[in-house]
C-alpha cells in the first residue's frame, strides 16, 4: 500500500484529500454518507467576525458543466462557530480547517484570533478571493499589496498554519501567490470561483441576484489546472489545488502539476461519496504505478 | 443515495410522467414522509450539471416503491422523463421535512390540500396518510385546463375533489383561490404545493381567515441536504435553507405577508 499521508507546512494530513470550503457545511451535511474521518481535511464553511445573512434569492444558476453561485458568506459569525459548531465537529477525527473572510483587515486579524485556541483547527484558510461580497473578500486578492497586507496582519498574529485561498480573477496568479509566500503565508489553496454571470433570455433579466456570480465545477477545471501549474513554478510553499474535480483521475492531474493536497468542492452537491470514492482511486492509481508515496508524485508533470 | 430501477413510466399527459421505482438491490426504501423530496442525478445531459429536486408522489411500503410525478420542463427533467422500463437512476433520498399531521385532532377536522399544476404531487401522498390517519381530506386543484389535472382516480379514492381550470374545462373557471368552497366552505387547515403565485395567494386567504397554512416551496437548489446554501427563503428566524429546514413551511414563519 502507497503512502497517503502528506505534510501542509507543519499540518499533517493522513492523505491529500480533503473538502472545499461552501461546498461541504461542517461536514455534518455529509455524515449520513461518508466516514468522515476518512478524509485528509475538511475545509468547513466561510467564516466572518459578524454574523452575515448573506445575498438575496435567488442564489444559483446552473451553467453547462459547472453552476454559478452568489450566497455571500452567510454564516452565523465566529462567536457562534466556536461556541456551538466547533463542539459539534471537533472529534470527526480529521482536520477542521476554517475559512476566514472579513470586510476589513482587523475583521480577518480578530477572527483569526479567536480560532487560534482550538485543538482540531490546526489550520485556517484566508479567504482573500470570494466573489459575492461587496467589501472585502475578493478585493483583498486580486492586488499584491492588498494580498500581501491582509496577510502580513495576520501572520502576525496567528500561529498556527497559515493557508491562503487565491482568487482567479487576476491577471498573473503568481504574482499574488508569491506576494502571499513573502509575508509568511505556509501554502496557498487555488483556485476560487471565476466571476460569470446568467441571463434569463426570456426575461431579459440576471438569473443571480446579484447579477454575477462565483462559476465553479468541471468547466473551470482547465483553467485551475493551469493555476496550479504555474504557481507550482513561482513558490516553494506547498499548493492545494482545486477547481471541478471530480473524479480521482482530476486529483491526480492536479497532483501532478504541482498540489501537495486537493479539495473536491462543487462536485460534493452531485455526489456527496465523491471524496472518497478520489480517495480511492489514488490509492488505486499509485499502488497500480507501484509509486511508494503520493509525495513521489507532486509537480511530476513530464514535458 | 441508492440506485433504483424504473420499475414503470407512464406518460400522463402532454408533459408529465409517472414514474414508479424501486432500490436495484431490493434493499427497503427508508420511510419517506409526505413533503419529502428526493434529487436525481441527470446522466448523459451536457447543458446540465445538477441533480433535480422531485417531491415524493406516493410510498408504497408494500411494494417498496416510490412514485415520482416529473414535470419535463427542460433538458434535466426532459433526461428523467425519457427513463425506460429498467434503467437505474442513483437518486439521494429521503430529504427535507414533511407536512405536519394534525395530532389530537378530532375526526370533523377540516383539511383542505390545494395543489396546482404538478404541484399536486406531494398532495397525493399527503392525502393518502391523512386518510390512514382517519380524516376525509378535500383536495382543491387548480390547472390552466382538463389535461392538466392529473391523477384524478387516485384523488378521488383519498378523498372529496373539487377542479378549477382557467379555461374552465374541468371544475370552475377561474384560480384555485376563486373556487366557491373557500367561500362556501369552513377549513382548519390548508396545505398547498404549487406555483409561487398561487401559494402566495392561498397563503393570503388562509391568513385573513386565521386558517393554519402549509406551503411547500421549490427555491432553486444545488445539494438539498443542506451544504450549498443556495435555496434560502427569507423568514421570521433569518434565512433557512428550503431543503433542510422545508420544503414545508408554516405561513406564519414566511414574509409574505409584510
Amino acid at each position: 500500500m502507497a503512502q497517503l499521508n502528506v505534510k501542509i507546512s507543519n499540518l499533517e494530513l493522513k492523505n491529500p484529500v480533503m473538502t472545499a470550503s461552501g461546498t461541504f457545511g461542517y461536514g455534518t451535511e455529509y455524515a449520513d454518507f461518508i466516514d468522515l474521518e476518512r478524509l485528509g481535511g475538511i475545509f468547513v464553511k466561510g467564516t466572518t467576525l459578524e454574523p452575515r445573512e448573506g445575498n438575496s434569492y435567488p442564489r444559483m444558476a446552473e451553467t453547462a458543466s459547472g453552476m454559478l453561485n452568489a450566497v455571500g458568506l452567510q454564516n452565523k459569525g465566529v462567536g457562534y462557530f466556536i461556541d456551538h459548531i466547533y463542539p459539534e465537529i471537533k472529534d470527526f477525527g480529521t482536520p477542521i480547517i476554517v475559512n476566514v473572510s472579513g470586510s476589513s483587515i482587523d475583521d480577518y486579524v480578530a477572527c483569526a484570533e479567536k480560532l487560534i485556541d482550538l485543538e482540531k483547527v490546526p489550520a485556517i484558510e484566508l479567504n482573500i478571493s470570494c466573489p459575492n461580497v461587496k467589501e472585502g473578500g475578493m478585493a483583498f486578492g486580486t492586488s499584491c499589496k492588498s494580498a500581501a497586507s491582509v496577510v502580513k496582519a495576520v501572520r502576525s498574529v496567528y500561529p498556527k498554519t497559515l493557508i491562503v485561498k487565491l482568487s482567479p480573477n487576476v491577471t498573473d496568479i503568481s504574482e499574488i501567490a508569491l506576494a502571499v509566500e513573502s509575508e509568511g503565508a505556509d501554502s496557498v489553496s487555488l483556485v476560487n470561483t471565476f466571476l460569470g454571470m446568467a441571463i434569463d433570455a426570456e426575461k431579459r433579466s440576471p438569473k443571480l441576484s446579484t447579477i454575477t456570480g462565483g462559476l465553479s465545477g468541471p468547466c473551470i477545471k482547465p483553467i485551475a489546472l493551469r493555476m496550479v501549474w504555474e504557481v507550482f513554478h513561482a513558490v516553494k510553499i506547498p499548493i492545494i489545488g482545486m477547481g471541478g474535480i471530480c473524479n480521482w483521475q482530476d486529483a491526480i492531474e492536479f497532483i501532478l502539476a504541482g498540489a501537495t493536497a486537493i479539495e473536491i468542492g462543487t462536485y460534493n452537491f452531485i455526489n456527496p461519496t465523491a471524496s472518497i470514492k478520489i480517495l480511492e482511486g489514488i490509492e488505486n492509481y499509485l499502488d497500480r504505478h507501484h509509486i511508494n508515496s503520493v509525495t513521489d508524485l507532486i509537480g511530476q508533470l513530464e514535458v | 443515495m441508492l440506485d433504483m430501477i424504473v420499475r414503470s413510466n407512464e406518460q400522463l399527459n402532454y408533459h408529465n410522467y409517472l414514474l414508479k421505482v424501486s432500490p436495484a438491490d431490493n434493499s427497503p426504501l427508508p420511510v419517506m414522509k409526505p413533503g419529502n423530496f428526493v434529487q436525481i442525478e441527470v446522466k448523459d445531459s451536457p447543458n446540465t450539471f445538477l441533480r433535480r429536486p422531485i417531491s415524493v408522489n406516493y410510498f408504497d411500503k408494500q411494494k417498496n416503491e416510490m412514485w415520482l410525478l416529473v414535470q419535463d420542463i427542460g433538458e434535466g427533467t426532459h433526461h428523467i422523463c425519457q427513463s425506460k422500463e429498467n434503467d437505474i437512476l442513483n437518486i439521494i433520498l429521503p430529504l427535507g421535512n414533511s407536512f405536519t399531521v394534525p395530532i389530537n385532532a378530532d375526526e370533523n377536522c377540516r383539511l383542505l390540500l390545494i395543489g396546482g399544476g404538478v404541484g399536486t404531487a406531494p398532495m397525493l401522498y399527503l392525502g393518502k396518510v391523512l386518510q390512514g390517519q382517519g380524516f376525509d381530506p378535500t383536495f382543491l386543484l387548480g390547472g390552466r385546463s382538463s389535461q392538466d389535472l392529473l391523477q384524478l382516480d387516485d384523488f378521488e379514492r383519498t378523498g372529496t375533489v373539487y377542479y378549477t381550470t382557467e379555461d374552465g374545462s374541468k371544475g370552475e373557471k377561474g384560480f384555485v383561490t376563486d373556487h366557491s368552497i373557500l367561500q362556501d366552505q369552513h377549513f382548519d387547515y390548508i396545505y398547498t404545493c404549487g406555483p409561487k403565485p398561487m401559494m402566495m395567494a392561498v397563503a393570503k386567504y388562509a391568513h385573513e381567515k386565521n386558517i393554519v397554512c402549509e406551503v411547500s416551496l421549490e427555491n432553486l437548489m444545488a445539494c438539498g441536504f443542506g451544504a450549498c446554501l443556495c435555496c434560502v427563503e427569507k423568514t421570521t428566524k433569518g434565512n433557512l435553507c428550503t431543503c433542510t429546514d422545508g420544503p414545508v413551511f408554516d405561513i406564519k414563519d414566511l414574509l409574505w405577508h409584510n
